[in-house]
C-alpha cells in the first residue's frame, strides 16, 4: 500500500562514470538503489521522504563475479541467486554461500545484491559476518578516485559507515586459499525462511597440528553493527587448541558481548545462544581434530 | 476410504489464472479512497481535532461521529462500540474522523495532517489488572460477560481425590493473518439505499450493522461478498466496522468509496484471538480416574464486548474436555481491557480452553506416574456418558480406537519411553512425542440454530441450471464446491448445472453467517432438503418420474416453469426434536453433535538454541460422512499449520495495547520451509447429523496441535511451559528457571 | 520532483508502454495501468510473495520493484500462465490436488512453482519446500501446494 512518490526521484546513469559523476553532486541527497529490497520496504514506511535515487541496477561494471589466481572479486551488485550458482564461492568461500541462500527467499534472493547488504548496514544482515570471516575488502570508488578499505573497518556505528559522500562501493573482494578449515555458520532466525536474524553465528578456523593458525567469529545481531570478534582472534591465534581455550573464549565473549532486546527477541537469549553455539562448534572442532 | 471422484474446487480456474475479482480488484467509475485517522491513545477523552494547514481540506471529504444519520454503534450483540469514538477513547486504533479524497496517496497525506487532541489516562492491558479493577475500563466492573457449568458437585469431586493437582494456563492472542486485507465499496445511493461490496464472511451481519449506522430497512441495505481472500474467523465481524465507515463517506460525499486497510493497519486494528488465563484444579482416584474438575477461565475481550460473550461460551462448554468426569464446575469471565475488541479466530474461544486441560492431563498423568494416554483411555467420554453441560453423548466416539491409531501411525507409546533413553546419549537435541485429546461442537451453542433459523433456497433456472441461494460465504474453505454436491446429489443432476449464487442480501436468504463449523453441517443440511423438495414437487406435479436423467430432469423443470412461472424451493432450519438447552444454567445440549479428535506431535527441542522443531504431526478425527477429501484435508492441514503457529511462534508484541510486530516479517507465521509433514486421517462412522451425515470441521484443527506440541515438549525435556505461543527465548528462560529450581 | 516518464515492458508477450513516475511500483503497473489484477498485494514489503511475477524470467516481488528498473524487460503474470484453450500444467495440477483454497497468495504460488520447474523440472520435496518458502499462505498449511507442485513435476508436459 505505497505511499505518495511525488517527493521522490530516480535518475538512471548510463555508466559507472555517469553514475559517480552524478554522486559528485552532493546537493543531491543521493541514495544509490540497487535490487531495492531494502530500500523499497523503507519507502513503504515513509523513511525515505525526499530521496534521490540513483538506480545502479543496470551498471555493468558492477556486476559477475572474477576469480584470479589469489583473488575472488565479486561486483557490488552481485545477487544472492548469483552467489548460489557460483562454483568457486560453493566451494572455497561456503559461509557465504550458506549466508546467501538462507536470506530471504527466492524472490528476494533474486535482487538482492551484496553491495546493498553492506551498505544498508543491518545489524542482522546475513552475508557480513561471513565476509568479515574471509577479511573482504571493499573498493570504494568516487569520481575522485578509488581506495579499498578493510570490511572490518568499514561499519562504524548503527546504520553509519566509512562511505565518504560520492563514494560507492563497487567491488568486495576476498583473498583465496582459505578453503582448508573449520567453517561454521549458523543462523538463528525467526524462521527458516524470509527470517530476520536473532543470532548470526559465523566461525572460522585454521588448524595445524593442534595449533590455532587463523580464528575468526563474526556475529550479527549482537551489537550496532555487524562484528568481528578481535579479542577472540588475539587471544586464540598461535595457540594450542584445547578445552582451556574454549572456557577463555566463553568468558572473553561472556564479558564482552551486550546485545540488546528488541520485537524479534531478547538480549538474553542472543547472548545465551552465541555462548551455547561457541562451545558446541568449537568442542566439535576439537573433536574432529582427534583430541 | 472408498475410491469416489469429487469435483474440483468450483471457483479454482478462475482462482488459478488471476481472474477472481478481490475487492481492491474492483475500481468503479468517480471513486473515492477512504481512510481513518486513529487514536494513538488507548484511553483518554476526545478534547477535540484540529485540521492543519498544508491541505487543501475543501477537496476531502470528512466524516465525524455527528455525520451519522443513525446511531453511533457497531451493532453486535451489546451496542457499546461507537462507529466513530466521539467523547471516549477506549483503545489505541480507535477510529475518530474519516477521510475520503480522489488519490489515495493524498488522503493518506492529509491523514497525517489531522491531529487528534486526546487527554490520555491510564488504560489497563492485562486479565489480571482488569479482574483486580485496577482501572475500571467498561461497565462498573469491567466483566463483559460471565458463566458458571455445574454439574454434580464440585466440592465433594475434589475431596473424593487421593491427589489434587493445580494448574495455571495462558494463551496469547493471534492474529488470523489472511493474505488479503480487509476492504469494502461502499456506495450510499440517491434514493437512500446503501450497497457495500466488500471481503467478508457473513452478508447479513453486516446488513444489520448499516441498518443501525443509517436507520435504515432491510430492503435499503444491500451487501455484496466479493471473493474473499481468507478468513478465519477475522472477517465475521470486522466488515461490519470498515463498512460502516466506507458508507459513511459514502453518504456525505455521494460518490462511490473504497477502503482498504494496509497489512501493518491491519494487523493494528482488525480483531485477534482473545488472550487466555485458566486455573484449573483436579482431582483423581487411585485408579486415574478424574473425581472433580474445577476450572477457572478468563478471557480478555479487549475494549468492547463485540462477540467475547460467545466466545467466551464455546471455550467455557469446551473447557471440560471430552472426558467423562462427575463433578465439575467451570467459571468464566471476558473481561474488559484497552486492547483493540478481541474477535472470532477458528476455533472460538476452545483452543484456549483446550490448551489449558490438555496441557493439564499431561501435568496430572506425570504427576501420578501414569502413561498419558493411559490417563486419558480412564477418562474419555463413551456413548452415553455425559458432558460437564449434561448432555448424554448420543454416539460412540470411539477414541480407544482414536488412540490406537495414533499408535499405529506413530509409534506413539514406544517412542513416549524411548525417546528418554535416546535423549540422554544426545545432549543437544531432545526428542519427544505428546498428544491432546478433544472435541468440537458443531454449529451454534445450545438454541443458537434455532435463533438464526437460517433460510437456503434453490431455483430452477428456464437455460437449464439450479442455482443454490445461500449467504453462506466461500471464503477459501470450499463451501461453493461443497454446496454444489450436496445440491446435485440431493437433486440427481451433475454438479457442473449447480450455480452458487453470489452472497448478495438482496438475491440470497438468510443462512447464517459463515462461522462455528456450520456450513456443511447445518446449511448443507438445508440444502439436501431443499433439493428433495424441488425434486419432489417435479414429481408430485407428474413432470418426474421415479427414476431420470438429468435432461430429463431439466424438461420437468422447464415444463413446470412454463406452466407455474418459476421452480423454487426454500427450506428453514427447525431444530430437531429432543434437543433441549437451558441457556440460564447452561446445562442440556450445547452441541447437536461434536468431531472427536486425537492429535499428535513429535518434536525436537534444540538445546543449544531453545528452538522446538515439529518433525511429524498426525491428526486423527471422527467427523461423520467426508464430503470431499482433497478439501477436507486441506481444512485439516491449514488448520494445523496455524495451530503449529500458535504454540510456537505466532507472538502478539504488545506495547500500551497497540500491537508492535504489526508486519508479516515480524508477526512469524510459517513459510513453506517450516511446516512439519500433516497427516490426516478421518474416520468416518457417525453420520447422523448433516447432509450424507457430514459433521463440521472447519475449528476442529485449531483445538489440537498447541498442547500437542507443548505435551511433546514436556516429554522431551521432562517438563514443559504452561502457555503459548512458547518461542525460543521463552523456552530458554523455562529452561533456566526449571534448572535454578 | 514529480515527473513521468516512458517505459516499455513486454507484458505476458505484449509489448505496452506506460507513462509512470520512475518509482512506481511494477506491482501497481501491472495492477493499475494494465488492470491485470491477478497479482495481489498482500504486505507491501516483500514477505507474503502475493506480487510475485517472473521479470526475464525471474521470480521477483512486484512490490519491491520500481518500474524504472524494469524498462525494458519482459513480465510474465499469471494472466500470461494459461492459453485461452487451457490451463498450464501446474495450474492443472493445483486444481486437482487442492493447491488453491482462498486463492488469495494463489498467482504468486503458481509463478514461485513455475519459476522452480523450469530451472528444476524434476525437484524433491525439500526443494520445493525451499523455492515457495517466498509464498506465504495460510489456507493450507502447504501440503497440497507441495503436492500440486511434485504432481505437475511428473506429469510429462509440465511446462
Amino acid at each position: 500500500m505505497r505511499n505518495s512518490t511525488s517527493t521522490l526521484s530516480m535518475t538512471t546513469p548510463e555508466d559507472l562514470s555517469e553514475a559517480l559523476q552524478l554522486l559528485a553532486d552532493t546537493d543531491k541527497k543521493w541514495i544509490p538503489f540497487a535490487g531495492g529490497t531494502d530500500l523499497m520496504v523503507q519507502l513503504e514506511s515513509n523513511l525515505l521522504d525526499g530521496a534521490d535515487f540513483l538506480n545502479i541496477w543496470g551498471l555493468f561494471e558492477l556486476q559477475g563475479i572474477e576469480e584470479s589466481d589469489c583473488e575472488v572479486v565479486l561486483g557490488a551488485l552481485t545477487t544472492y541467486s548469483e552467489i548460489r550458482s557460483s562454483e568457486v564461492i560453493k566451494s572455497e568461500f561456503p559461509l557465504l554461500y550458506q549466508a546467501a541462500g538462507l536470506t530471504g527467499a527466492k524472490a528476494i534472493q533474486n535482487r538482492g545484491t551484496i553491495g546493498g547488504n553492506i551498505v544498508n548496514a543491518s545489524p542482522a544482515a546475513d552475508t557480513p559476518p561471513a565476509l568479515l570471516c574471509y577479511d573482504a575488502e571493499l573498493l570504494l570508488s568516487s569520481s575522485e578516485g578509488q581506495r579499498w578499505v578493510d570490511y572490518q573497518d568499514f561499519h562504524t556505528g548503527y546504520k553509519t559507515h566509512a562511505l565518504a559522500p560520492g563514494e560507492l562501493i563497487t567491488h568486495i573482494k576476498l583473498r583465496r586459499g582459505q578453503e582448508k578449515k573449520f567453517n561454521f555458520y549458523h543462523k538463528v532466525g525467526t524462521r527458516n525462511a524470509q527470517a530476520i536474524s536473532k543470532v548470526l553465528f559465523c566461525l572460522m578456523v585454521q588448524v595445524n597440528n593442534s595449533r590455532i593458525e587463523k580464528f575468526r567469529l563474526a556475529l550479527g545481531s549482537m551489537a550496532a553493527t555487524p562484528i568481528l570478534m578481535d579479542s577472540l582472534r588475539d587471544a586464540f591465534e598461535e595457540q594450542e587448541f584445547g578445552s582451556d581455550l574454549i572456557e577463555k573464549g566463553l568468558s572473553i565473549l561472556n564479558e564482552e558481548l551486550s546485545p540488546i532486546d528488541d520485537i524479534r527477541s531478547t538480549g538474553a537469549y542472543r547472548k545465551k545462544v552465541t555462548l551455547n553455539l561457541f562451545k558446541y562448534y568449537m568442542e566439535k572442532i576439537y573433536v574432529g581434530l582427534g583430541q | 476410504m472408498k475410491k469416489r471422484s469429487f469435483p474440483t474446487r468450483v471457483e479454482g480456474v478462475s482462482k488459478l489464472t488471476g481472474k477472481s475479482k478481490y475487492i481492491d480488484d474492483l475500481k468503479f467509475p468517480n471513486m473515492l479512497h477512504g481512510v481513518s485517522v486513529r487514536s494513538s491513545v488507548p484511553r483518554g477523552k476526545i478534547k477535540g481535532v484540529s485540521f492543519k494547514p498544508g491541505i487543501d481540506w475543501e477537496k476531502f471529504t470528512i466524516v465525524r461521529a455527528s455525520d451519522i444519520p443513525g446511531k453511533n454503534v457497531i451493532q453486535v450483540i451489546l451496542d457499546d462500540q461507537p462507529c466513530l469514538a466521539s467523547s471516549h477513547i477506549s483503545h489505541p486504533g480507535e477510529v475518530v474522523l474519516l477521510l475520503a479524497g480522489e488519490d489515495r496517496e493524498e488522503v493518506l497525506k492529509a491523514r497525517d495532517y489531522v491531529e487528534l487532541d486526546i487527554e490520555a489516562s491510564p488504560g489497563i492491558f492485562s486479565i489480571e489488572d482488569s479482574l483486580a479493577k485496577k482501572e475500571v475500563v467498561w461497565g462498573s466492573d469491567n466483566i463483559f460477560k460471565e458463566y458458571t457449568i455445574t454439574k454434580g458437585d464440585v466440592a465433594k469431586g475434589i475431596s473424593a481425590g487421593s491427589q489434587v493437582i493445580e494448574g495455571s494456563y495462558s494463551t496469547g492472542a493471534q492474529e488470523q493473518l489472511y493474505i488479503e486485507n480487509h476492504g469494502v465499496i461502499a456506495h450510499a445511493s440517491d434514493d437512500g439505499s446503501i450497497t457495500v461490496w466488500g471481503s467478508l464472511q457473513c452478508p447479513y451481519y453486516v446488513q444489520q450493522a448499516l441498518r443501525e449506522v443509517f436507520s435504515l430497512p432491510p430492503e435499503k441495505v444491500r451487501v455484496v461478498q466479493t471473493e474473499t481472500g481468507g478468513g478465519f474467523g477475522g472477517k465475521e465481524d470486522y466488515p461490519s466496522i470498515i463498512s460502516s465507515h466506507a458508507a459513511l463517506l459514502s453518504y456525505k460525499s455521494k460518490r462511490p468509496v473504497k477502503m482498504i486497510y494496509s497489512r501493518a493497519e491491519d494487523m493494528e486494528v482488525t480483531t485477534k484471538r482473545h488472550p487466555s488465563m485458566s486455573h484449573i484444579k483436579m482431582a483423581v482416584d487411585k485408579k486415574g480416574k478424574i473425581t472433580g474438575l474445577d476450572f477457572e477461565f478468563f478471557l480478555d475481550g479487549g475494549a468492547y464486548a463485540t462477540l467475547s460473550s460467545v466466545v467466551l461460551s464455546r471455550g467455557t462448554i469446551h473447557a471440560a474436555g471430552p472426558y467423562n468426569i462427575e463433578n465439575v464446575r467451570v467459571h468464566s469471565k471476558a473481561v474488559a481491557t484497552n486492547h483493540p475488541p478481541f474477535g472470532a479466530f477458528r476455533g472460538f474461544g476452545a483452543p484456549q480452553s483446550i490448551f489449558a486441560l490438555e496441557r493439564h492431563m499431561d501435568v496430572v498423568a506425570k504427576k501420578l506416574g501414569i502413561d498419558p494416554v493411559e490417563f486419558r483411555k480412564i477418562n474419555v467420554l463413551k456413548i452415553g456418558d455425559t458432558t460437564a453441560t449434561g448432555q448424554s453423548i448420543a454416539e460412540e466416539p470411539g477414541y480407544h480406537e482414536l488412540f490406537s491409531t495414533v499408535d499405529e501411525l506413530m509409534d506413539f507409546s514406544e517412542k513416549s519411553k524411548s525417546f528418554a533413553i535416546q535423549n540422554k546419549k544426545n545432549p543437544i537435541v531432545k526428542k519427544g512425542i505428546g498428544l491432546a485429546c478433544f472435541f468440537h461442537g458443531a454449529g451454534f451453542t445450545g438454541s443458537g440454530e434455532s435463533y438464526l433459523a437460517s433460510i437456503v433456497g434453490l431455483e430452477a433456472t428456464r437455460d437449464g441450471q439450479v442455482v443454490v441461494k445461500a449467504s453462506s460465504t466461500e471464503i477459501g474453505q470450499g463451501a461453493n464446491t461443497i454446496f454444489s454436491q450436496v445440491a446435485s446429489s440431493a437433486l440427481g443432476i451433475s454438479e457442473q448445472s449447480v450455480i452458487v449464487a453470489r452472497p448478495d442480501t438482496s438475491n440470497v436468504p438468510n443462512s447464517g453467517p459463515t462461522v462455528a463449523s456450520r456450513t456443511t453441517m447445518v446449511v448443507g443440511d438445508l440444502l439436501e432438503k431443499a433439493g428433495s423438495s424441488l425434486v419432489s414437487t417435479l414429481r408430485t406435479t407428474g413432470f418426474l418420474g421415479e427414476v431420470y436423467t438429468e435432461r430429463e430432469f431439466f424438461e420437468a423443470s422447464g415444463k413446470y416453469i412454463d406452466q407455474f412461472g418459476s421452480l423454487k424451493s426454500y427450506v428453514q432450519y427447525k431444530q430437531p426434536p429432543g434437543i433441549k438447552w437451558d441457556e440460564e444454567n447452561y446445562q442440556g445440549d450445547a452441541y447437536a453433535t461434536y468431531a472427536w479428535a486425537v492429535y499428535a506431535a513429535e518434536v525436537s527441542v534444540n538445546t543449544l538454541t531453545y528452538e522446538t522443531k515439529v518433525d511429524d504431526f498426525v491428526a486423527i478425527q471422527e467427523v461423520g460422512h467426508v464430503m470431499h477429501p482433497t478439501l477436507a484435508e486441506g481444512q485439516i492441514e491449514g488448520g494445523v499449520a496455524q495451530g503449529v503457529g500458535y504454540a510456537l511462534s505466532e507472538k502478539v508484541v504488545w506495547e500500551e495495547g497497540l500491537m508492535k510486530n504489526s508486519q508479516m516479517t515480524n508477526y512469524i507465521m510459517h513459510t513453506s520451509a517450516d511446516v512439519p509433514d500433516i497427516r490426516v486421517y478421518f474416520e468416518e462412522k457417525n453420520q447422523n447429523y448433516g447432509p450424507k451425515g457430514a459433521k463440521g470441521i472447519g475449528e476442529l484443527p485449531m483445538d489440537g496441535p498447541a498442547p500437542a506440541i507443548i505435551n511433546a515438549v514436556q516429554n522431551a525435556l521432562g517438563s514443559a511451559p504452561h502457555f503459548i505461543p512458547m518461542l525460543p527465548e521463552d523456552l530458554m528462560e523455562f529452561m533456566e528457571a526449571s534448572s535454578e529450581s | 520532483m514529480s515527473h513521468k516518464e516512458e517505459f516499455t515492458l513486454k507484458i505476458n508477450g505484449e509489448t505496452k508502454v506506460f507513462l509512470a513516475h520512475p518509482m512506481e511500483r511494477l506491482l501497481d503497473t501491472i495492477r493499475s495501468d494494465e488492470n491485470l489484477t491477478g497479482t495481489k498485494e498482500g504486505c507491501g514489503e516483500g514477505e507474503c510473495g502475493a506480487c510475485s511475477v517472473l521479470v526475464n524470467g525471474k521470480l521477483v516481488n512486484s512490490c519491491l520493484i520500481p518500474i524504472s528498473q524494469v524498462a525494458s524487460s519482459e513480465i510474465e503474470t499469471i494472466e500470461g500462465v494459461a492459453n485461452s484453450e487451457s490451463l498450464a500444467p501446474i495450474q492443472k495440477s493445483f486444481l486437482e490436488n487442492g493447491g488453491a483454497q482462498c486463492g488469495f497468495c494463489t498467482p504468486g504460488m503458481v509463478l514461485a512453482a513455475i519459476s522452480l520447474l523450469r530451472d528444476n523440472p524434476a525437484p524433491n520435496l525439500e526443494e520445493v519446500k525451499t523455492a515457495l518458502s517466498g509464498n506465504l499462505c495460510r489456507c493450507t498449511g502447504y501440503k497440497k501446494i507441495f503436492e500440486s507442485t511434485l504432481i505437475c513435476s511428473q506429469m510429462e508436459d509440465q511446462q
